[in-house]
């Protein structure tokens, strides 16, 4: 028998007791037409075996950690402090379920309601949730949120930069719901065109989505975008793809918006080849009974003990299937238990000096490049927009630039041909706290020699 | 706050652990010029420090959730026997793989030349996926079961949509899930709930019946059903569905009880999707991250999510060449670091090991119903596979609901099974004990389900009022509904 299973004794006294000569008639439930022969897949192999094999797949990549690197675009490379990984590893937490009893289950209950408050902190707002999928979806379920809390408003309105992905998952979602999703581009600055955006709105529009920081990497100008959807009664959304902008940035919750939403990867979580991320999802009170997914709330024991359960769940498709508010059960909860102990760690003042020093990073490697002068051969997109740690430079052949710097050993950043043809053609570079001096300078060199 | 010291006592919450000054991490010293915020970024739109965060070292913060991780049961500790979820051993070798440099840190915008071993292993977990299922094509993508639902559902609209046919209805029995409703709805459809036979499995005279309008887009189905019995009349099912111009979408949740005995792909099935983290042993994490690939037959193939993972003269690509593909339904690939533990998973397991884990999941709950028989009712006595459904109502006579039994179980040291589901059973417990079992284990639970039988009837008021031996007793549920308190704030003092 394998190693992960019970033995050979074992299964001789069950089958015993169950009175079967064989498992076999265990499945003589199962009509012969739908039966399998041996499948074709190789016997089983040893740990050592396994061990080897994956070491071949992760040598046929490239790790960023063996390269200066200055990816981003959605997936970022910041400080991943040893703690979090591993308390993570305790099986007490990851080996256990949604906490459905939670006389069993106060470990991953007070994690999440401490998730939850971190979340509202952040976001500058009321009620968080447990945590959903990514970016992507969180944006598609505060897009569903509105259109309920609206009903007779159908379209949505995406103000300026998103996200490819996440506006490519947000068409998929919002076709078969009867949403329209209507786009206003963005002006020379990189900040979403303002007169457009007043035109795009109307007495149709449920839900406004600005995402700031953008994918272009400009910070848009929340306070004045904030009373001008509030004025047209569309729910305004402010979407993050990079969660540690928040240190330093304020967030859609200070200027009004219903829900900040995105992408929480970037508080220490792995690029993971793009998942698992961490979606998070914040919202105004009033929403409070409209929020998809799971949340966790306070109550008392029957000795008035202080102790956290699963609440509100009357939202929910166990509960209330087909008029459910998602459709989401499974969430990410180990990731927002990771995003918890990194930001327990950072804390009040780590989490400021985090986005700050990222900031200065990009604010160096932006400063290298305008040195170049006017000859040189990139140049940024939006010289005179404010941006947090990433921004674009225009050049014309960005995937060879990308190529050369790799050969000198650089990850340069993400090439905008990735993203479908939209875009202005460049590379998008994301900058750190863990950008060295040195790995800025010879980003810089490169771009001066290679471009 | 705090409360007396013991191994018992309450963990205060990391907010209230806060002492000023305090900092648990120290950031790499800045090589750069430091940039005031004020001259790069407009003044309105920057924040200082957060009010409320916490300040707190490493080690406040190890001894916090190091706490607060011994609140919890887990599989590493014992049976987690939850119905329809299969909480099974999480190997650590996956654990260590997974977080290999080349693997954990890879970014999913790299170009495609310095991530050939990712996409490789992406296309060995399709390879094998289809091998175990013997279906067409996978998507990868879905990052969970009710994910991968709303995945196969858009898949099969659009299908419909391409032949022209705006089919409104999806059926679903009466013992689903309830994702699979939400998620039908989700993806544009009207569901219509059909009830079970008196044996609990598909009706196939009911089935008939709805599909007679020509307005039903699919059948939701799980297979075995959430009794765990295998439905016997599926090809037949799937074959009325097919000449009507209906597909079968399969819920793939209870796929553990059948790897290498039969293939979906036999039974008809037009979508599947695949819990990784239950059938192919990705940790649970307390409420995920999960992965739900969706196996698709050839007539969904077109409308595959993209990007799919081809291979072209030796070389891995992520292709979106797919016209009427639906699209995507996240960001980048799918979760990744899942796929990776599944494959190692497969891999340590395979073709024999994977086959004795369903002959053993499938051997060890009959097991349980053989020992439980009599002490606990079956409404539905068709032939178990992986899980048995039992319910209260022999216990109901003195007061004792099944949620008393399950929590007077944690007084045993068991986390109890599922509670009232599948909703076609009153007063359901729903028992699944996977392959990860040995016998002593079993019995132990036996002896304790026994044990509160005997107590259901002698004592029903300890029964009633359990647990006494956990950390906190029973919570007060409806308060925390009726009042809600979803976060912490700093009280005024």
């Amino acid at each position: 028998m394998h190693r992960y299973q019970a033995g050979e004794g074992d299964r001789r006294r069950m089958l015993e007791a169950v009175g079967c000569a064989t498992v076999d008639q265990l499945f003589a439930s199962i009509p012969a037409e739908v039966r399998c022969g041996q499948l074709d897949l190789a016997p089983g192999r040893s740990e050592e075996e396994v061990r080897r094999e994956f070491w071949a797949y992760a040598v046929a990549n490239s790790a960023p950690e063996c390269f200066a690197s200055f990816l981003g675009a959605g997936v970022y490379r910041h400080a991943a402090p040893a703690v979090a990984d591993a308390l993570l590893q305790r099986g007490e937490f990851f080996t256990a379920y949604t906490p459905y009893q939670p006389e069993v289950s106060q470990g991953t209950l007070q994690a999440i309601f401490e998730f939850q408050t971190l979340v509202c902190q952040l976001a500058q707002l009321d009620v968080a949730n447990a945590s959903l999928y990514d970016g992507a979806t969180a944006v598609v379920e505060a897009v569903m949120l509105a259109a309920r809390a609206l009903p007779e408003r159908r379209r949505v309105v995406v103000a300026g930069a998103l996200h490819p992905d996440w506006d490519a998952v947000l068409a998929t979602y919002c076709e078969p719901m009867g949403v329209t999703v209507g786009r206003v581009g963005w002006g020379r600055d990189g900040r979403v065109d303002a007169a457009a955006l007043r035109g795009a709105l109307g007495d149709d529009v449920c839900a406004v989505l600005v995402q700031s920081p953008n994918f272009l990497g400009v910070v848009e100008d929340l306070a004045a975008l904030g009373p001008v959807i509030a004025g047209s009664g569309a729910l305004a959304v402010h979407a993050v793809a990079e969660a540690t902008s928040l240190g330093l940035l304020a967030p859609g919750g200070a200027f009004g918006f219903d829900v900040v939403c995105g992408e929480m990867q970037a508080f220490g979580i792995p690029a993971a080849f793009g998942g698992p991320l961490l979606g998070f999802f914040a919202a105004r009170q009033p929403h409070l009974r409209q929020m998809p997914g799971r949340l966790v709330g306070e109550t008392v024991d029957a000795a008035g003990r202080r102790g956290f359960v699963l609440t509100l769940s009357t939202r929910e498709q166990h509960i209330r299937r087909a008029k459910a508010t998602s459709n989401i059960c499974t969430n990410h909860g180990l990731m927002a238990l990771s995003a918890t102990i990194v930001l327990s760690l950072l804390g009040r003042r780590g989490v400021r000096e985090t986005a700050l020093a990222s900031h200065s990073t990009a604010e160096y490697l932006k400063n290298g490049i305008r040195g170049q002068g006017s000859g040189a051969r990139v140049k940024l997109a939006f010289p005179e927009s404010p941006t947090y740690n990433e921004f674009l430079v225009l050049h014309d052949e960005p995937d060879a630039l990308l190529a050369r710097l790799k050969a000198e050993g650089v990850l340069g950043g993400v090439s905008t041909s990735r993203s479908g043809g939209r875009w202005p053609t460049g590379v998008l570079v994301a900058a750190t706290e863990r950008n060295t001096r040195e790995e800025c300078d010879r980003l810089l060199d490169g771009l001066r020699r290679l471009a | 706050m705090s409360g007396e010291r013991s191994f018992r006592a309450p963990e205060r919450l990391i907010f209230e652990r806060s002492t000023p000054g305090r900092v648990g991490y120290q950031l790499p010293a800045l090589e750069v010029p430091p940039v005031d915020p004020a001259a790069t970024l407009p003044p309105a739109l920057v924040r200082g420090e957060i009010e409320g965060m916490p300040e707190v070292s490493e080690v406040d913060v190890v001894r916090h959730f190091t706490r607060l991780s011994k609140w919890n049961y887990s599989v590493d500790e014992g049976l987690y026997p939850l119905g329809s979820c299969t909480m099974k051993y999480n190997p650590r070798i996956n654990e260590e793989i997974a977080r290999l440099a080349g693997i954990a840190q890879l970014h999913p915008l790299q170009p495609e030349d310095q991530v050939q071993g990712a996409l490789a292993l992406m296309w060995e977990l399709e390879r094998a996926l289809i091998a175990i299922t013997g279906m067409a094509r996978v998507t990868l993508q879905p990052a969970a079961g009710a994910h991968g639902e709303l995945t196969g559902m858009l898949m099969i609209r659009k299908a419909l949509l391409d032949r022209g046919e705006s089919r409104k209805v999806v059926l679903i029995p009466d013992s689903a899930h309830g994702t699979n409703p939400a998620s039908a709805v989700f993806a544009g459809f009207e569901t219509v709930e059909i009830a079970s036979t008196a044996q609990g499995t598909l009706d196939l005279a009911v089935l008939a019946r709805h599909l007679e309008g020509g307005n039903v887009a699919a059948l939701m189905v799980t297979v075995p059903n959430t009794l765990g019995v295998f439905e016997p009349e599926i090809v037949e099912a799937a074959a009325m569905l097919h000449a009507n111009g209906a597909f079968l979408y399969m819920d793939g949740a209870n796929l553990n009880s059948f790897v290498g005995i039969a293939y979906p792909g036999k039974m008809g099935a037009d979508a599947l999707h695949i819990n990784l983290h239950k059938t192919f042993s990705t940790p649970h994490g307390g409420g995920g991250p999960g992965a739900g690939p969706v196996a698709v037959s050839e007539a969904l193939v077109p409308y595959l999510p993209v990007p799919t993972v081809e291979k072209r003269d030796g070389r891995y690509t992520l292709s979106s060449e797919r016209p009427a593909s639906i699209g995507k339904v996240r960001s980048f690939y799918g979760n990744f670091g899942m796929l990776v533990r599944a494959l190692a998973y497969i891999r340590s397991l395979g073709r024999d090991g994977l086959r004795s884990m369903s002959e053993g999941a499938v051997l060890n709950a009959n097991y349980i119903r053989r020992r439980l028989e009599g002490e606990y009712h079956l409404q539905y006595d068709g032939p178990s596979l992986h899980e048995v459904v039992f319910d209260d109502s022999l216990q109901a006579a003195s007061g004792v609901k099944n949620v008393d039994i399950a929590k007077r179980l944690l007084d045993y040291g068991f986390h109890p099974p599922t509670m009232s589901f599948p909703l076609i059973v009153h007063g359901a417990l729903m028992i699944e004990p996977t392959e990860s079992e040995g016998i002593d284990e079993l019995e132990e639970f036996v002896a304790a389900m026994k044990a509160i039988a005997r107590e259901a009837r002698e004592n029903p008021d300890l029964v009633k009022g359990a647990p006494y031996s956990t950390p906190v007793q029973r919570l007060d549920e409806v308060r925390a509904a009726r009042q809600p308190v979803l976060r912490w704030r700093r009280t005024k003092d």
